[in-house]
């Protein structure tokens, strides 16, 4: 016995052997998560700033003037044209120099002081539907409140809002998104790399090699998937020391409870990793198995960038079988909301049981090989 | 470059795509159901929130704020209690989006006063999704202010947002606003997504694929048996994009129809326009993936770089992220992105019938992206089989 464990113990110092001296991809897999914590932290966001307005005024006089040098002096708004005809509209919309027309009626101030219902036309490019409504809604605000100053809505009845964005204040995408990264890293290293370090194996004949060595077949997937193991959590460290120290990205719970947890979401992805390496017949099976089988759904079907409040339902019922739908529920809870396994049980328990489903399924197709 | 061979070694190249079953898949079918998936998977859109409403004021305007906030079908009541520190735990249970806290007096306010506060408490774990709620909320509350303004005082029926009700006070200036979206009216978050998806799909084909096709002829050591023949570097790169454009040019062909089909995206412009920039977008990215294929020496390697290129070049193409919502020097990183230009100008000619003029900058830059590329992969692909 002691003799397997030393060989057990060989075995994976050769593993990390293999992964040490593959600089090229051990640079990508420690540079891309901080890269990504960098993109999202500076460069991502969904909300736009400035607002490129066009002004179609037919016939300027002292309201129009008004209205115009309210968005004009408001720093959300850049007016890009003014004209006198809505022609300018549709060629400027189409080569994308601007988001959003205001259009006055002709008299616009006569019609207000004879008080008849002055029109006033608001065109966005909604070709993207979130910024074009976001921006009408800019525009809007900025017209109530010149509306408001020349008493056309007297003394409305106002519902004041008072807004509370919970477990992310300023709802700052990065705090959301490191998380969710931990996931994607955890993935990629996981199930991606051992499917593929596995069917390379296979595919070049060394693991008929192994199979035949005195190493039972658990020692040798053991020793295959640990030094991943161990890449992955290092890995997780320093995502998550990037994200501490340059974004403040909070941490209000256990930092054990997330490591633990880790370790068990990566346990599901090797045993997924390990799984597809055995069906697989080639390398390049066996990565794009892996690509669209884990990365894919566990980026896009995870509600790690997009909820998955907003899928339909068919895909949102494909998302109960995604593992790091349930992980990202998990690593939210712990650094966002700073709750414990009181909350997150459920979550923990369906690992558990996905975890033990896959090993069962992996062990089981590695069987035939051995005959 | 020699036709003769270029001819025999194209045979070679298009026999081996399509007797490799997994390949075949990959260039025909996979773009169809990523297109499908993907189209759902990616967006912002938000269906409907889990709403607790803590109710403290038990009035029928309180009612009504809530009865608006459902029928809207954005907003789905789930329970309510006047427990603050219920509603709390069940958030933190993650099964409620959203509290809705009618403070004492909320009635008497308005009457009263004309104004009224109360609170909107969102999970901000989906940040996206709050930030939608968000508005919808807000846009609901404010026509239902209206409205209730309407029945406080029938004289001031007129709310910003744009009533109907006629006859307002003579003598008093009224603005009606009237909002309209172009290109999308309906704002269809996925006609918006589907041609950036398509950029990718054709992108994914056209980088990985080169980049592995060539590496696997590294790995398995049939490319120095290449290279010792009288074929030269150009007919030989020549013989390996040729056919991987090809077939990026038919997965855009088949990736445009079911965006036709399935997901109603009008195309407005010039399809022979979006043909001519793919031709000319693929040459850089195939370009890419020779270039790949010459740093890298494993698949596994291949597409680790691969992989993360285009994670990172995705990431920064505007596709999910408006790019004017960047800082600069992010904004001005998209101009040498040829993702950022092809997504652009796909969006631009589908969506708003963009014509050539309109996307010249788009297409000059493609044209430019796209030769530096190819002739720093070709370069590159000449020193190292020396």
């Amino acid at each position: 016995m002691a003799g397997r464990r030393s060989a057990l113990h060989a075995f994976m110092i050769k593993e990390m052997w293999h992964i040490l001296r593959d600089r090229q991809t051990l640079t990508i897999l420690l540079l891309l998560p901080l890269a990504m914590v960098v993109l999202f932290g500076y460069a991502l966001r969904n909300d736009v700033s400035d607002v490129r307005l066009i002004v179609v005024d037919p016939t300027p006089d002292h309201a129009t003037i008004a209205l115009r040098d309210r968005f004009a002096g408001n720093p959300r708004f850049e007016i890009v044209a003014t004209s006198r005809t809505g022609e300018v509209l549709e060629p400027m919309f189409r080569r994308g120099d601007a988001d959003l027309a205001l259009l006055f009626p002709p008299r616009f101030a006569q019609s207000l002081s004879d008080g008849v219902p002055t029109r006033l036309l608001l065109i966005g490019d909604a070709s993207d539907p979130n910024t074009g409504s976001t921006m009408a809604a800019y525009a809007t605000a900025v017209i109530a409140s010149y509306q408001a100053e020349i008493g056309a809505t007297g003394q409305a009845v106002r519902i004041v809002p008072e807004l509370r964005m919970r477990f992310n204040p300023t709802l700052a995408s990065v705090n959301l998104f490191v998380p969710g990264l931990i996931a994607l890293v955890l993935t990629l290293i996981t199930a991606l790399m051992t499917a593929i370090s596995l069917s390379r194996e296979k595919e070049r004949g060394t693991l008929e090699i192994l199979l035949v060595s005195p190493l039972h077949p658990w020692q040798i997937i053991l020793g295959k998937v640990m030094p991943y193991l161990l890449l992955a959590l290092g890995n997780v460290v320093t995502a998550l020391l990037a994200a501490w120290i340059v974004f403040h990205v909070p941490f209000r719970g256990s930092l054990t409870l997330l490591l633990l947890s880790s370790v068990l979401y990566s346990m599901v992805g090797l045993a997924l990793g390990v799984l597809i390496a055995a069906v697989t017949s080639s390398q390049r099976a066996a990565m794009l198995g892996a690509l669209v089988g884990t990365m894919l759904p566990n980026a896009l079907l995870s509600g790690m960038i997009f909820p998955i409040a907003s899928l339909p339902g068919w895909l949102r019922a494909v998302t109960y079988i995604v593992p790091a739908r349930w992980f990202i529920v998990i690593s939210r809870g712990i650094m966002l909301k700073g709750v414990g396994v009181a909350y997150l049980w459920k979550e923990l328990a369906v690992l558990s049981i996905m975890l033990a489903v896959l090993l069962i399924a992996a062990v089981r197709s590695f069987k035939p090989r051995l005959a | 470059m020699k036709l003769r061979a270029l001819r025999f070694l194209l045979r070679k190249e298009f026999l081996q795509i399509v007797r490799d079953r997994t390949i075949l898949g990959m260039l025909l079918i996979m773009p169809v159901i990523q297109l499908l998936v993907l189209a759902n998977a990616v967006t912002f859109e938000v269906k409907s929130a889990r709403m607790y409403v803590v109710d403290r004021d038990h009035g029928d305007m309180s009612r009504g704020v809530v009865t608006r906030l459902a029928a809207s079908g954005r907003f789905v009541p789930t329970e309510s209690s006047p427990s603050m520190s219920e509603a709390d735990k069940e958030m933190l249970d993650r099964r409620v989006d959203m509290i809705l806290v009618i403070p004492e007096g909320f009635e008497r306010g308005i009457v009263r006063d004309h104004r009224a506060p109360l609170q909107l408490v969102f999970n901000a774990e989906d940040g996206a999704a709050a930030g939608v709620m968000q508005s919808y909320a807000n846009a609901i509350l404010t026509s239902y202010a209206g409205e209730l303004g309407a029945e406080v005082n029938p004289m001031l029926a007129r709310s910003v947002s744009g009533g109907t009700d006629p006859a307002p006070m003579r003598g008093h200036p009224v603005i009606e606003l009237r909002r309209r979206g172009w290109y999308n009216s309906e704002l269809d978050y996925r006609q918006y997504m589907v041609p950036g998806i398509l950029v990718v799909l054709v992108t994914m084909i056209g980088t990985l694929l080169t980049a592995m096709n060539i590496v696997r002829e590294k790995e398995a050591g049939t490319l120095d048996q290449l290279n010792v023949t009288p074929i030269n570097r150009s007919t030989f790169i020549a013989a390996k994009l040729i056919p991987l454009w090809t077939f990026a040019m038919i997965d855009l062909a088949i990736g445009l129809v079911v965006a036709r089909f399935v997901f109603h995206v009008p195309m407005l412009g010039s399809l022979v326009l979006i043909f001519f920039a793919a031709t000319i977008y693929l040459v850089g990215a195939l370009g890419i993936g020779l270039w790949i294929s010459t740093v890298a020496e494993t698949q596994q390697q291949a597409m680790f770089v691969t992989f993360s290129l285009l994670m990172v070049y995705l990431l920064m193409s505007g596709l999910f992220t408006p790019i004017r919502g960047m800082p600069a020097w992010a904004q001005w990183s998209t101009e040498v992105n040829p993702i950022a230009h092809f997504v652009a100008l796909m969006r631009a000619v589908l969506l708003k019938g963009a014509r050539m003029r309109d996307v010249a900058s788009h297409l000059v830059a493609l044209a430019v992206i796209s030769s530096v590329v190819l002739s720093v992969a070709v370069r590159q692909y000449h020193k190292r089989s020396e």
